[in-house]
């Protein structure tokens, strides 16, 4: 085990990817990704705080008691969210008012929560800001992933730009919540199985490798 | 010693085919799909053959890329593109049947498994879809067409653009009867309830004809394809409470005949709702079934924002349709009621 550090950084893009794989978060997931920026700017919200909130956990732990663990990180959850908020809101208001109440919302986002008591609450500091920010960078690459793909059937643009006349056969559908559930499940399924055919063909060329036995068996 | 054979069940077979039932259903739609090119001519024709090939294509690329048993040849795929095409307006473009087909088979059939185990009608849930994704298009509606002045082939110019199409857009665009129904008795009044009986008035492609439908609903019952009561329930509750509401307006006959033959009412009472998966298993909860349809239906039709409420409605009540089933269990073969209450046991 000699790449856990680099393991642990990669471990939520592909291999647990909170949207795909974890299937958390899944509320922000379906209201903000109507367009592609909103996703990015949803992601690079709930990264930053990931972030510090591991780091900050990881550094508590011994400190929080057991018992009210899940308020005092609500707190410093609570804390960064306002920070991003407080920014966001001086600096870019148009997004602040696209993400709209699911900005506050962060502070009970389940990654975010199920990052701290799974993982930073009894990890190192390093492996916990790593984790938070591959967690964050594979919720982020999701998110835009899925707003991509919904603006550009439902409003037939790519990140505000529109591409050729594609705008006028758009289907309004896939900006409406019904749209967001089907392209969701759609890419979900999409993810396993590329996931899947990428792990059988990384297992057979293991077995090629070391053929006889283990292939028999 | 008497032999017996132990097998599963079924037990007791008919000839019944699924492709056998599904036939007869394409037979019974045909007095609709004439009717629906004498009222819109040939371009009512091209829909309705683009949707069935987009949908018998979508199962077959389905079967194909998952590597399953083949299942076109079960007819189902057809149905559902025809009945879909019959709810499609007149001049929609050529690619809302084709992506409404694939989405019907593809996403509301194959994904939950097939024939069988759909949870809603798939036509239903796809022209929801092709509601929701164009709903301009979807509810543009053109008046019929004239023979004696060569329009046989007028809405081919829908192909590409939709209504936008036509020369004369506004000359094209009209009202169907349900757009203002519930605005007042007068206006109720005045409507052609003949033009409308026999469909020569705006609307979707198979929807126009009550005639058509009638003749086709009746040939289903008469074979035994389709139980008599969710038609009847259906249709019975939405005369009901067209009843209720006329009488409330002041005139209670006023909104009866209008109620049943605009819109899609008896496409979705005969054709629609009584799909065999997507229905209550006892005859109870058909007419349950049958009676949620109807007043869904009116409640969209008069206070709603849509006009037209038959397949929210057909949609609404498959979703309940294993609840119904929970509440109303068949009684198995021999029970005995314990203690007789009174009333008939059906």
């Amino acid at each position: 085990m000699k790449n856990t550090k680099l393991n642990t950084l990669t471990n939520g893009i592909v291999k647990s990817n909170p949207t795909f794989k974890l299937v958390l978060g899944t509320c922000p997931t379906l209201a903000v990704t109507t367009q592609a920026l909103n996703g990015l700017a949803m992601g690079a919200a709930v990264t930053f705080v990931l972030l510090c909130s591991n780091v900050m956990i990881s550094l508590l732990k011994k400190v929080i008691p057991d018992r009210v663990r899940i308020p005092a990180y609500v707190v410093i959850i609570a804390t960064f969210v306002t920070v991003v908020q407080m920014v966001m809101q001086k600096f870019l208001p148009s997004l602040y008012d696209a993400l709209g109440v699911f900005l506050p919302l962060i502070v009970v986002n389940c990654i975010i929560l199920a990052r701290a008591e799974a993982f930073a609450s009894c990890n190192p500091v390093l492996d916990s800001a790593l984790d938070g920010i591959g967690m964050g960078f594979g919720f982020t690459l999701s998110l835009t992933f899925i707003g991509i793909v919904r603006e550009l059937l439902g409003a037939g643009s790519f990140f505000g730009l529109p591409i050729g006349s594609l705008g006028n056969v758009s289907m309004t559908v896939f900006i409406l919540p019904a749209g967001g559930f089907l392209v969701y499940g759609t890419l979900m399924a999409l993810v396993n199985f590329l996931t899947r055919v990428a792990e059988n063909r990384k297992y057979e060329k293991k077995s090629e490798a070391k053929p006889s036995a283990e292939k028999e068996a | 010693m008497a032999k017996f054979i132990v097998s599963s069940s079924p037990h007791v077979r008919n000839k019944r085919t699924v492709s056998g039932i599904m036939l007869e259903v394409l037979i019974s739609l045909a007095p609709a799909v004439v009717a629906s090119v004498y009222f819109f001519g040939f371009y009512a024709l091209f829909i309705e053959i683009l949707s069935v090939g987009a949908a018998v294509g979508a199962e077959y690329l389905y079967n194909l890329a998952m590597k399953k048993e083949q299942t076109i040849r079960d007819c189902s795929a057809m149905v559902t593109g025809l009945l879909l095409a019959l709810n499609l307006p007149p001049s929609v473009p050529f690619y809302v049947p084709i992506i409404g087909s694939a989405f019907a088979i593809v996403f509301v059939k194959m994904l939950f498994g097939g024939i069988g185990k759909n949870f809603a009608n798939p036509a239903i849930a796809a022209r929801i879809f092709l509601l929701l994704a164009w709903a301009s298009l979807m509810t543009q509606f053109v008046r019929p067409i004239s023979w004696q002045n060569g329009e046989a082939f007028r809405y081919f110019g829908c192909i590409l653009k939709g209504p936008e199409g036509l020369k004369t857009v506004a000359a094209v665009s009209t009202a169907t009867p349900l757009s203002s129904l519930r605005s007042s008795v007068s206006y109720a009044k005045d409507l052609p309830i003949l033009s409308m009986f026999l469909g020569n008035i705006g609307g979707s492609l198979g929807e126009t004809s009550a005639l058509a439908l009638l003749l086709g609903g009746v040939y289903l019952i008469v074979r035994g394809i389709i139980d008599w009561r969710v038609p009847a329930s259906f249709i019975g509750t939405v005369a009901l409470f067209a009843l209720i509401f006329g009488a409330a307006k002041g005139n209670a006959g006023a909104f009866i005949l209008p109620s049943l033959f605009g819109g899609g009412l008896f496409l979705g009472a005969f054709f629609m709702a009584t799909d065999y998966s997507t229905t209550p298993n006892t005859k109870w909860g058909l007419l349950v079934f049958g009676f949620g349809c109807g007043v869904i239906t009116s409640l969209i039709r008069f206070f709603g924002n849509y006009p037209e409420g038959v397949s929210f409605a057909i949609l609404l009540m498959n979703i309940v349709t294993p609840l119904i089933d929970k509440a109303i269990k068949p009684r198995p073969f021999g029970f005995v009621k314990q203690a007789k209450k009174g009333g008939q046991a059906k």
